[in-house]
């Protein structure tokens, strides 16, 4: 697979570190919450499409920068790499 | 302001280089028509990282053309006489001199605009250069190295395995390639491995460097 870096182009696979799903999980829980379905929704509740996905990926290999990436899950098909600019949250 | 931090410089007189037991002058390998490669070190260089503050890219690149005179703008990377940079990440750029007082003078042209961390003790710089050092870089990186994709001046930041690597290609036949000081010896290992085929040269450190 070859992700296109949207700073250094196209770079091999090997180039890069999976972080995760981009899509936004469950709120977080309160810290003291004591919540389990809460926590576990948030921890571990993803869409897991078989499709377009949206995905974080850094660039640990080149130029350091995370990515915000859209691949299908069926295809490795990469329609969108755009540097991930994350939201302040929680 | 306050008065800036500025780190020291490398101390050419006492520095030691990572591969000097490996930096054997002479010719290797597949000599049937000759080296077509030469290795080197360039030993003692100062090398910076200057990452400029987000919305100061501008700034910063014209801080480090006033510093060195290198004409780097946000699009375009630089190979001078006495100092060559480029940028390896979103407005994180490479500076690398023969002078060592590229730090401070960098570190003052920058002013707020930007950080700059001397990389000198942390880098070593190999050079590579011939009519088959493409052909070795290619054994190495997945990076095209033909020069319409990959210019002169152009800097880049790849990895071999684990092995960082930031490349510029100084001239048509030559490249810079730094890799973190601890595995110089273990990459340097395989640069001579993949030049094998191609028979390279090892050329001498310039006087007034440690004999190897």
């Amino acid at each position: 697979m070859i992700i296109p870096c949207p700073f250094c182009g196209p770079r091999d696979l090997a180039e890069f570190t999976y972080h995760g799903d981009a899509a936004r999980a469950a709120a977080r829980p309160a810290h003291g919450s004591t919540d389990q379905e809460a926590w576990d929704r948030h921890v571990y509740d993803r869409r897991n499409p078989a499709g377009s996905h949206a995905e974080i990926w850094q660039h640990a290999g080149g130029c350091r920068s995370h990515l915000r990436v859209v691949r299908d899950t069926r295809t490795h098909e990469i329609t969108e790499t755009t540097l991930y600019a994350p939201e302040v949250s929680q | 302001m306050a008065e800036p931090f500025i780190s020291t410089p490398v101390m050419a007189a006492t520095a030691q280089s990572p591969i000097a037991d490996a930096l054997l002058p002479g010719e290797y390998g597949n000599l049937a028509i000759g080296a077509q490669v030469a290795l080197s070190e360039r030993f003692g260089l100062a090398i910076c990282d200057v990452c400029a503050w987000p919305g100061l890219e501008t700034k910063t690149a014209n801080a480090i053309k006033r510093a060195t005179g290198l004409a780097v703008t946000k699009r375009r990377d630089a190979v001078g006489e006495a100092a060559q940079g480029f940028q390896h990440a979103p407005g994180r750029w490479t500076v690398i001199a023969e002078d060592p007082s590229l730090a401070e003078r960098l570190t003052r042209a920058v002013s707020a605009n930007a950080t700059v961390v001397d990389l000198a003790h942390g880098r070593t710089c190999l050079r590579i250069a011939g009519e088959a050092g493409t052909s070795v870089l290619a054994k190495l990186f997945a990076i095209d190295f033909a020069e319409k994709a990959f210019p002169v001046a152009k800097g880049l930041a790849t990895s071999h395995h684990a092995v960082l690597a930031q490349i510029q290609r100084v001239d048509a036949q030559t490249f810079d390639l730094l890799v973190f000081r601890s595995y110089a010896r273990t990459f340097f290992h395989a640069l001579t491995r993949a030049s094998e085929e191609f028979g390279y040269r090892i050329v001498p450190p310039r006087a007034g460097e440690p004999e190897t």
